[in-house]
């Protein structure tokens, strides 16, 4: 919808979700999905999962084949990598009794995410796998199963349910308002923010790159005159807001691992 | 700039709601950080424990926006 309608030669289409359902680069036709038609066949965000994990399966190989003592440049910074993980990640939030068998996970999902969050940014691909919301539900499908099945593991089914419906410290009649309000943001809720907060992040920020990117050349090319100032202005903050999207994709790649980290230290929390 | 009958420009009518629904977040997100930048400076040394403390309490508060967002595109 044009603001200035009678000066416009065509019409300006807004990106919408619509400009997200890439089509399938192997295979073809549709099916069915609960009234909805599907592409049948393999599609960009699919390819990109699986480089993300070759490649970060490769890297980080590559940089501990050696195992030196004196590290070289690879390995100094496969080490640095996991050791921030482990430190800021493991040991600061799971507590230092029980995070060691959570590293290996921790660890691989945080570069895992990072490098498809990434992929948004690197130039040919530039598409981030996660801005299709399936490809996140799987990943906090797998960290929902992970905390609670800790947590089971622990204190027992009803120990566990228990830990995380009844909070501590309160009693009488405001326990019947507030173990289901506790029951649903401790098991029902969290998997589904966790899931949301990355796939709108990436979803969000890449609808922002086409619309900058789109709108400056529609400035540029068909209205003309002195709005190719603005168009052009429209590219610069392009740029810009890719800096930023640099930026976010870290901090949600951080933000996505650190709740998972929460998520299982509250699990394994004794009874306060 | 008129807001018409039919559906495809009420997509519109709901991004300004969910401008205004993203006003609430950002003050918070705000406060957040305005608090963690503070502390900071009255004590350096506790900077590490603020900042899981922080990023936890801007992540919690972004879910708001976040949710408002999918929203706006599904309703």
């Amino acid at each position: 919808m044009s603001l200035v309608t009678g000066l416009v030669q065509a019409e300006f289409e807004p990106p919408s979700p619509a400009d997200f359902d890439l089509p399938a680069v192997f295979g073809s036709g549709t099916f069915d999905f609960l009234g909805q038609a599907q592409v049948a066949g393999v599609t960009k965000p699919m390819i990109q999962i699986v480089l993300a994990a070759v490649f970060v399966f490769a890297l980080f190989y590559l940089a501990s084949r050696k195992r030196a003592m004196v590290p070289g440049k690879l390995q100094f910074a496969g080490e640095e990598a996991y050791g921030f993980v482990r430190n800021s990640l493991g040991r600061d939030i799971i507590g230092s009794h029980d995070f060691q068998r959570f590293v290996p996970y921790l660890f691989a999902l945080f570069f895992f995410v990072l490098i498809n969050n990434l992929m948004a940014t690197i130039p040919v691909i530039q598409f981030p796998t996660f801005s299709r919301s399936g490809m996140v539900y799987s990943l906090a499908l797998m960290s929902w199963v992970i905390y609670n099945a800790v947590g089971i593991q622990k204190h027992g089914f009803l120990g566990y349910l228990k830990l995380q419906s009844v909070p501590a410290g309160v009693g009488g009649v405001i326990l019947l308002l507030l173990v289901p309000l506790e029951f649903m943001s401790n098991i029902i809720v969290r998997p589904v923010t966790l899931a949301l907060r990355l796939f709108a992040n990436m979803f969000a920020g890449h609808l922002l790159l086409i619309l900058f990117a789109l709108g400056g050349e529609y400035l540029v090319k068909e209205m003309g005159g002195a709005y190719i100032g603005v168009g052009v202005l429209a590219w610069v903050l392009f740029i810009l807001v890719a800096m930023l999207e640099i930026l976010i994709q870290f901090l949600q790649a951080y933000v996505f691992v650190l709740l998972n980290a929460m998520y299982i230290q509250g699990a394994l929390a004794d009874e306060h | 700039m008129a807001i018409e009958g039919s559906l495809g420009d009420l997509g519109n009518l709901n991004m300004i709601g969910y401008g205004l629904a993203a006003i609430g977040p950002g003050i918070g997100i705000g406060l957040i950080f305005a608090a963690y930048i503070s502390g900071v400076a009255r004590q350096p040394e506790a900077q590490s424990r603020l900042q899981s403390i922080a990023i936890l309490g801007f992540a919690l508060a972004e879910a708001l926006a976040i949710i408002g967002i999918a929203l706006a595109f599904v309703l």
